[in-house]
């Protein structure tokens, strides 16, 4: 997700903001950014049109950003108003924001090409255009009071949200708001000096702490249309089985429910509540066809995939002559490392509400990939997709699984309504997907094995590097295939190991790609869930096998990169590396870039006589480029460092002999708990690059950190995810 | 036969499937969607309410189960120690995507109702059954530390 790419869903020009009301009639200012001039529509009198627009102001003085960027959790919608806030000078009181409708023309992620969240992409693809949005902005309010007052605009100025002039006249961005919106908007609004920044950079606290801690902030989940039915969809038992035929005459005779319909993925119970359906669906009697179903167990899957690796794969990157460097060494160090699946398990299970009429379609959902989702929910029913119109919520967590392709949960609620609708029931539908479902729904992170052998010469000089990657590709068979797999490499199955930043003379990376029948997806940090791990523990293996410093090799290795040095560096000095720790303690280092984002974690780990283990701290050290708000980036390293870490003790998904996931529900896929989160420190080097993302970042270097730190109180190494609970057993 | 209970001070009467469990009487039924649906497995944490001032799984109790007694959700909490909880979670900025957050405040709350000064241990104790994704966990301890400061003071 972290490439170019263009996915061609057209989209008409759409009125918007039609749910506004007449009340909020103000100052709207919009771009469009293809051909990336600027370029605003005077809005009529009386009514909010606009083409497209970041920024509403209200005559209540409320200023509105149009956030393109789901809120899952990450902050986005604080980071999104503070830059519009800051080129704006407004006061953060003010400032609100709401997820912008669907519309790719005006809300394209400019790193997609398409209307979508991830890859750690808001704030680097939204910062050049926000603060161009705020800017203009403020050059209109100005411009309209200056021909209010009859005075020079240049003698205007603007802070925290007032308009003044030296004569005394003052006004409000709420007043000026109407006036404002009928001025051309200038095409180069000067950008403020970094310098002048009083909001980016500081802690301006986030716009949805309030309703997230009462109990009001509305999740797809909440969305109740008068007239609503629940739905829930039983889905095949095994990955690719399909529904042979099915009785319902039990699920229909449940009190609530109101009636049941196959659709592509499986049988569905449509009730008047949530019980009703779920009672209901437990009394659905199925015959799966399961002639086209995976029936390996990951163990079998597994083995064939040790087997392969073997053999040379495909070349992701290559450099130098790795033979003749292997046939050299002095040394030649070898380790395999093992991933399972891994189900994201936002809190928030998937689902949507889908109201359907005969000519458009209004879905609520905490979308994360709105071009896409509307372009699949107009497919299904044959629409345009200016017909279907979504509403973006907050989403309880993601991690990347609302971003599907082929828009599973939005596709099996669309076809719900649909199915309804042929059968004369009209009312909006709600999917639900129960927590049973989300983990045994598949689109998991996908199973690897990796097998790295390096070359060390008599002077323990790392000469040669081999990396094989075993594993199934995220972006095969979709869309992005044509973006993101070149000569047969998916990017995301090889980021972050084809790019090792160490200063190796001789590389070969490889990967082969597996067909498995088990849908898999990027969760969060992608590829560098696996590589970070691989790369950074065998790493520490290397350092072991020629007495090393493990960071002292870092350092040696990365002497050309600048930004990983720097957070290594920073990491290592707040952490006290090289200090002595007290007894029973243990320490270890990983330095990982994912998303243009650099990240450091030193990992304390207390390791008990018994080999039993708790890690206690984490002391991170990030580059993100100018810091947009400290305390959200404090907080999703915070967060990202609890995720990866709950994978590195809890083990993952696995299917049984004939193709059953063995896991169902948070008592057997378990999850990080409080007793188990160490504490942070979260160091933020100060930067002027753009800045890049944070959402993902702070996930991939603490498994590694964390196997690191055993291996150096044990001396033994741990060469798979979940890390064992007792640490001097395993190998 | 409706069942009878009070719902955040409020005589509250459902004549529903007695099996229907609380949190789903309480979201689909009258309305109130503070509390969460996670896990439907009494294993997350995030549909927790207080009956009879005890934090239980709203999603995991039948309707049956609270006849006669005092239900209180994310809603109806009010309070010293709750808005001491609330008010601690806004300034640590305990929430992220938020949706195990009203769970964590019940929790919370009923912890700081019972013990004004609770150590690490026992904090890890009393909301290890809150799961939170977003593994907000470091500010949520901050975040009751504060509060119980705010309590005893
Ligand atoms: S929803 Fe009740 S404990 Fe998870
Ligand atoms: S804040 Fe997202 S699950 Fe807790």
């Amino acid at each position: 997700m972290t490439e170019q790419s263009k996915i061609q869903i057209t989209a008409s020009r759409r009125r918007f903001l039609q749910g506004a009301g007449a009340a909020s009639v103000g100052l709207v200012v919009g771009f469009h950014w293809a051909p990336r001039h600027a370029m605003a529509q005077k809005a009529a009198a009386g009514e909010p049109k606009l083409i497209n627009a970041f920024i509403r102001i209200a005559p209540d003085n409320t200023v509105t950003v149009l956030s393109k960027h789901l809120e899952m959790g990450q902050g986005t919608y604080t980071g999104l108003a503070t830059i519009v806030a800051e080129e704006l000078d407004a006061d953060w009181k003010q400032m609100r924001t709401e997820g912008a409708p669907a519309d790719v023309k005006l809300y394209a992620n400019l790193a997609f090409g398409m209307q979508g969240t991830g890859g750690s992409t808001a704030m680097a693809n939204s910062w050049d255009q926000l603060r161009k949005a705020g800017a203009t902005a403020r050059a209109m309010l100005v411009q309209a009071a200056a021909e209010e007052w009859k005075v020079p605009a240049r003698e205007i100025t603007v802070s925290k949200g007032v308009v003044s002039h030296a004569s005394g006249k003052k006004a409000s961005f709420g007043q000026l708001a109407a006036k404002a919106a009928a001025i051309t908007p200038p095409a180069d609004a000067p950008l403020k000096d970094p310098a002048k920044f009083t909001l980016i950079g500081k802690d301006v606290p986030r716009l949805d702490a309030r309703a997230k801690s009462n109990g009001t902030a509305q999740y797809t989940i909440d969305v109740k249309l008068p007239g609503q039915l629940t739905a829930l969809l039983q889905r095949a038992p095994l990955f690719g089985a399909t529904v042979k035929s099915f009785d319902a005459s039990k699920a229909k005779a449940v009190p609530g429910v109101v009636d049941v319909v196959q659709v592509s993925n499986g049988v569905a119970v449509v009730a008047k509540n949530f019980w009703a359906a779920k009672l209901g669906r437990e009394a659905l009697d199925i015959q799966w066809d399961d002639s086209k179903a995976e029936k390996r167990s990951t163990d079998e899957v597994m083995a064939e995939y040790k087997e392969l690796a073997k053999k040379p794969g495909l070349p992701a990157r290559k450099e130098g002559d790795v033979d003749a460097a292997f046939a050299k060494a002095a040394k030649v160090i070898e380790a395999s490392y093992d991933f399972p699946y891994l189900a994201h398990a936002p809190m928030e299970p998937l689902d949507c509400v889908v109201k359907l009429d005969a000519d458009k379609v209004e879905i609520w959902a905490g979308d994360q990939f709105q071009t896409v989702d509307q372009g699949n929910a107009a497919h299904v029913l044959g629409f345009k997709p200016e017909q279907v119109k979504i509403n973006t919520l907050y989403a309880g967590g993601s991690f990347g699984r609302r971003a599907t392709m082929q828009s599973d949960y939005i596709v099996e609620g669309v076809e719900i309504a649909k199915a309804m609708g042929a059968k004369g029931n009209s009312a909006p539908v709600r999917l639900v997907w129960t927590r049973e479902d989300d983990i045994q729904g598949g689109r998991y992170r996908p199973m690897y094995h990796h097998v790295l052998k390096a070359g060390v010469d008599d002077k323990g000089e790392i000469i040669a590097w081999q990396h094989r990657i075993v594993g199934q590709s995220i972006m095969a068979g979709t869309a992005f295939e044509q973006f993101m797999v070149k000569d047969g490499i998916d990017a995301t199955s090889v980021e972050g190991a084809a790019n090792l930043p160490y200063a190796i003379p001789n590389m070969s990376v490889e990967l082969h790609t597996t067909k498995v029948g088990v849908p898999v997806l990027w969760w969060r940090s992608v590829g560098s869930t696996h590589t970070a791990f691989a790369t950074e523990v065998f790493l520490d293996e290397i350092a072991n096998a020629t007495s090393q410093d493990p960071v002292a090799l870092r350092r040696k290795l990365l002497a050309k990169h600048p930004r990983h040095l720097g957070v290594l560096n920073l990491a290592a000095e707040k952490a006290g590396w090289g200090k002595p720790l007290p007894a029973g303690k243990v320490r270890g280092i990983a330095v990982h870039e994912s998303f243009a984002s650099f990240v450091a974690e030193v990992a304390e780990v207390a390791l008990q006589a018994d080999g039993t283990w708790k890690v206690e701290k984490i002391v991170a050290a990030v580059d993100c480029g100018t810091p947009i708000n400290p305390n959200i980036i404090r907080a999703q390293v915070e967060s990202g460092i609890g995720y990866g870490l709950s994978a590195t003790i809890k083990p993952g998904i696995s299917l049984a002999k004939g193709g059953a996931v063995e896991q169902s529900n948070f008592h057997d896929y378990e999850v990080l708990r409080i007793h188990e989160m160490p504490k942070v420190e979260v160091h933020i080097v100060p930067s002027k690059e753009k800045p890049t993302g944070i959402g993902e970042p702070g996930t991939p270097p603490v498994a590694p950190a964390v196997a690191n730190a055993l291996m150096s109180g044990t001396k033994v190494v741990f060469r798979a995810l979940p890390l064992p609970a007792t640490a001097s057993k395993s190998a | 036969m409706a069942i009878k209970f009070t719902l955040n001070g409020k005589p509250t009467s459902l004549d529903v499937d007695p099996d229907m469990p609380l949190l789903w009487a309480v979201r689909d039924e009258i309305g109130l969607t503070g509390s969460k649906f996670g896990c439907g497995a009494a294993q997350c944490g995030a549909c927790t309410m207080h009956v009879d001032g005890e934090p239980v799984r709203s999603c995991s109790t039948p309707l049956s189960a609270i006849e006669g007694q005092k239900v209180t959700t994310i809603e109806g909490l009010g309070g010293k120690v709750a808005k001491a909880v609330q008010d601690a979670w806004i300034k640590h900025e305990v929430a992220q995507c938020g949706y195990c957050q009203s769970g964590q405040i019940m929790s919370a709350v009923a912890l700081l109702n019972d013990n004004k000064k609770p150590s690490d241990a026992e904090i890890d104790e009393a909301m290890q059954g809150n799961i939170c994704r977003c593994a907000t966990y470091v500010r949520i301890r901050a975040a009751i530390h504060d509060a119980a400061k705010t309590v005893r003071a």
